[in-house]
């Protein structure tokens, strides 16, 4: 008789939730020891932080059922021993957080502008969008429609930028600075490879130059230097010489981004492009650069990333961004003392926004990975 | 015939030409510039100039922990201030982040699957919110802590307010110089002894206790010197009197918010380019230093680390750079670094715009430049030396 033994089943310790359990929380007395720390540390934390921004918190009414208007009806202000975060005071600034000081009657405007930059932006970060290239076509002209329709103009009354505020002013320097930075990046880029030395030079001096020195510098130079700089007659408003600070900043950083990718492109495919009689403007635009964009599109987004929340810098030179309109809530006495619940919210909505481009560019990096190689190895 | 006549056609000709015409274009805007500042400043009433480096500031500064600095000083202390705090903050910032940074770079590549997660969530956390409102968010929770008079306390030296923490501080007598002196031989002595044990092993493959004898340099022997010449150092203690501590040395919540900001923050990158420099040494490595016997400490110290540390260092670089210019968002918590005190205060008081932020603008570049001229330096010293 030939009979096979049969294959005896590994040890319950090792698989299932246990051998799960066992490898990876308590493979080692050290590894066990640690993992019961971290567990109780995170058993202590959790509920409370639960409570704190969830069960016991105050949205719009406080625990005895009023409507909340000033920090002395807040639950945690009324018992300490008990009381959560008060979100009433997001909830009561919530237009400020949103548009700042934009006349109520012509927020639509501002509204309509959100939608139509998720309608511009969407389109251009899947490849595999239906229609994709109608909704290009929007995405280019959508930065005039979004200008004269914040801005005003063409029959629209006009809105002064002083007072946008708020996620606008946050968006508007963010979108504004990374897309005016993209094609100055690119230039900078070809121009710091140039075989001409004088404007390698040069741009190899500004891009130093610029990420030498904080951002801050600039926003001051923006704001202090660039109207000594300017002609009689020509008067720039604040929002103005932060975006062009914002965006020369961005611009250096992007060029050098761009500039890695160009550094990657082999060797020849710029000669096979000289080869076929290209001259160096159709090479760039129609062989090089297609190439090192592309791969280098994650490293573009992770310095957006970085734009979008150095955007907050302006606060110091007296705009009011998200977080300068957080600021100016909590500077309110009747709201005096909720300085958790407000930077709560901010870095809630900063970290919406970030975190959503973090794992954008890792989809990009892992769709690159896998794609078309680029040939010409 | 026709190319002689059609210079442009010339690649030699265009590239000069067009080079000359950037020049120009470059030159023609200076140009421009420059007149319409001058007519604006003339027309403003602002004269140009240094001569305001040497006028008295006027304004206190509450952080100066090396300059003693009073209100009748001139803008250039100020600017020296500012330069010392801005180096100052930087200094204990790269520190501690690049401490802080190894160690979560490490726990996120550990076993246990619970650090790795608390890690992740750490790094994605802070990394993804504005450095900015983290700064805030720390001196509003340190501002919140108990006024002077109910400070906390412990062991009774120690005192924690809302206007920082108070700490005795050592005051230094006569003989303490020798022991000063002691510790730096020390450290020479420990180099030179690093350097004849590499010798020696490299020839004879005999080894010497390097750090242990550089311990006992370093530490025991200065100790020994200190209470031979009997002890040449005592403590100012703080004292609470009246509504503020008097003596002791305090470190401001200003300078504590705008550290753990920059440390925090700055460490979580580093701990993602640790980890991806240790994942970068290929797993061939470990598995050939294991089977050549060597022990688990020993393959990260001389096998893991140093192929790793080629790919962290140039990183590790602009980190330290950009940690260093983040330190200038201490203006937005009253931190008297280079851009608030010197860039901000003097700035506005004496109207001097362009030759202020001239000159902060160099001190950030001669900082940045001299960073990055030392890390490479120091990078170039752990490059594979290819033979």
């Amino acid at each position: 008789m030939n009979d096979i033994t049969e294959s005896r089943k590994p040890p319950v310790a090792t698989t299932g939730i246990l051998g799960w359990l066992r490898m990876n929380l308590f493979s080692t007395w050290v590894n066990s020891l640690i993992s019961l720390f971290v567990l109780y540390i995170l058993f202590q934390f959790i509920p409370w932080i639960l409570n704190w921004t969830i069960f016991a918190a105050d949205f719009k009414y406080n625990f005895n059922g009023e409507e909340i208007v000033n920090r002395e009806m807040c639950s945690r202000v009324l018992d300490p021993e008990n009381g959560g975060a008060c979100w009433a005071i997001i909830y009561v600034r919530f237009y400020q957080f949103m548009y700042g000081f934009y006349p109520r009657e012509e927020v639509w405007r501002v509204n309509l502008s959100y939608i139509m930059l998720a309608v511009a932006v969407v389109p251009l970060l899947f490849d595999n969008f239906p229609f994709r290239k109608h909704f290009l076509k929007f995405t280019y002209i959508f930065p005039v429609i979004a200008f004269f329709l914040l801005n005003g103009g063409l029959g629209l009354e006009s809105v002064s930028t002083n007072k946008w505020g708020g996620l606008l002013v946050t968006l508007v320097l963010g979108c504004t600075g990374i897309a005016l930075a993209f094609p100055l990046g690119i230039i900078l880029a070809l121009g710091r490879r140039s075989n001409l030395p004088v404007i390698s030079m040069m741009c190899t001096l500004f891009i130093e130059f610029i990420r030498g020195v904080p951002l801050i510098t600039l926003l001051f130079f923006g704001m202090v230097m660039l109207p000594l700089f300017l002609p009689e007659g020509i008067d720039m408003d604040g929002l103005a010489r932060v975006l062009v600070a914002v965006t020369l900043f961005q611009s250096a950083y992007m060029a050098e981004v761009i500039r890695g990718g160009l550094q990657a492109i082999p060797q020849g495919q710029y000669e096979a492009a000289r080869s076929i009689g290209l001259s160096y403007w159709q090479m760039n635009l129609k062989v090089v650069l297609p190439q090192a964009i592309r791969i280098s599109i994650p490293s573009i987004v992770n310095t957006s990333i970085g734009l979008f929340k150095d955007t907050t810098l302006v606060i110091i030179v007296g705009l009011l961004d998200l977080l300068g309109i957080g600021r100016g809530a909590l500077a309110d006495t009747t709201w005096l003392g909720l300085a958790y619940e407000v930077y709560f919210f901010v870095s809630l909505v900063f970290f919406i926004f970030t975190f959503a481009m973090s794992r954008y560019s890792l989809y990009l990096e892992k769709k690159l990975k896998t794609g078309i190689n680029m040939g010409a190895d | 015939m026709r190319s002689n006549l059609n210079f442009f056609s010339d690649e030699k000709f265009r590239s000069i030409f067009f080079q000359t015409l950037v020049i120009g274009l470059f030159a023609l805007g200076i140009y421009f510039v420059v007149q319409t500042t001058g007519y604006n400043l003339e027309k403003r009433n602002i004269a140009t100039g240094w001569r305001f480096l040497s006028d008295p500031a006027g304004f206190d500064i509450s952080f100066s922990p090396f300059i003693n600095f009073k209100s009748t000083d001139t803008h250039l202390d100020v600017y020296f201030v500012g330069v010392l705090n801005t180096l100052l903050v930087s200094f204990c910032g790269c520190i501690a982040a690049t401490i802080l940074g190894f160690l979560v770079g490490i726990i996120r590549l550990s076993s246990n699957w619970l650090l790795v997660r608390v890690a992740y969530i750490y790094v994605e956390f802070t990394r993804n919110v504005p450095l900015l409102l983290q700064i805030i968010l720390w001196y509003s929770i340190l501002i919140q802590l108990p006024r002077v008079k109910q400070s906390l306390e412990f062991l009774d030296i120690f005192f924690i307010s809302n206007r920082g923490i108070y700490s005795p501080r050592p005051v230094f007598e006569s003989g303490f110089s020798y022991v000063f002196i002691a510790i730096i031989l020390a450290f020479i002595s420990s180099f030179i002894i690093r350097r004849w044990a590499k010798n020696r092993q490299d020839e004879t493959g005999k080894q010497f206790p390097v750090l242990s004898s550089a311990f006992g340099l370093i530490i025991i022997l200065p100790l020994l010197l200190f209470f031979i010449i009997g002890s040449p150092m005592s403590f100012d203690y703080p004292a609470l009197k009246g509504f503020n501590f008097k003596g002791g040395m305090v470190i401001r919540p200003e300078f504590i918010a705008m550290f753990l900001a920059l440390t925090i923050y700055t460490a979580a990158f580093i701990s993602e380019t640790v980890r991806s420099g240790i994942l970068s040494v290929t797993k061939g490595q470990r598995e050939a230093s294991a089977s050549l016997g060597l022990k688990k400490s020993w393959i990260m110290r001389l096998i893991i680390i140093p192929q790793a540390l080629r790919v962290i260092v140039p990183p590790l670089t602009s980190q330290y750079l950009n940690l260093t210019k983040n330190s200038s968002l201490g203006i937005a918590v009253g931190y008297a670094d280079l851009v608030h005190g010197f860039g901000g205060i003097s700035l506005n008081q004496t109207g001097q715009a362009i030759e202020c932020m001239v000159i902060v603008m160099a001190t950030y570049l001669t900082i940045s430049l001299t960073i990055s001229v030392f890390m490479n330096i120091y990078n170039r010293s752990i490059q594979f030396k290819e033979k």
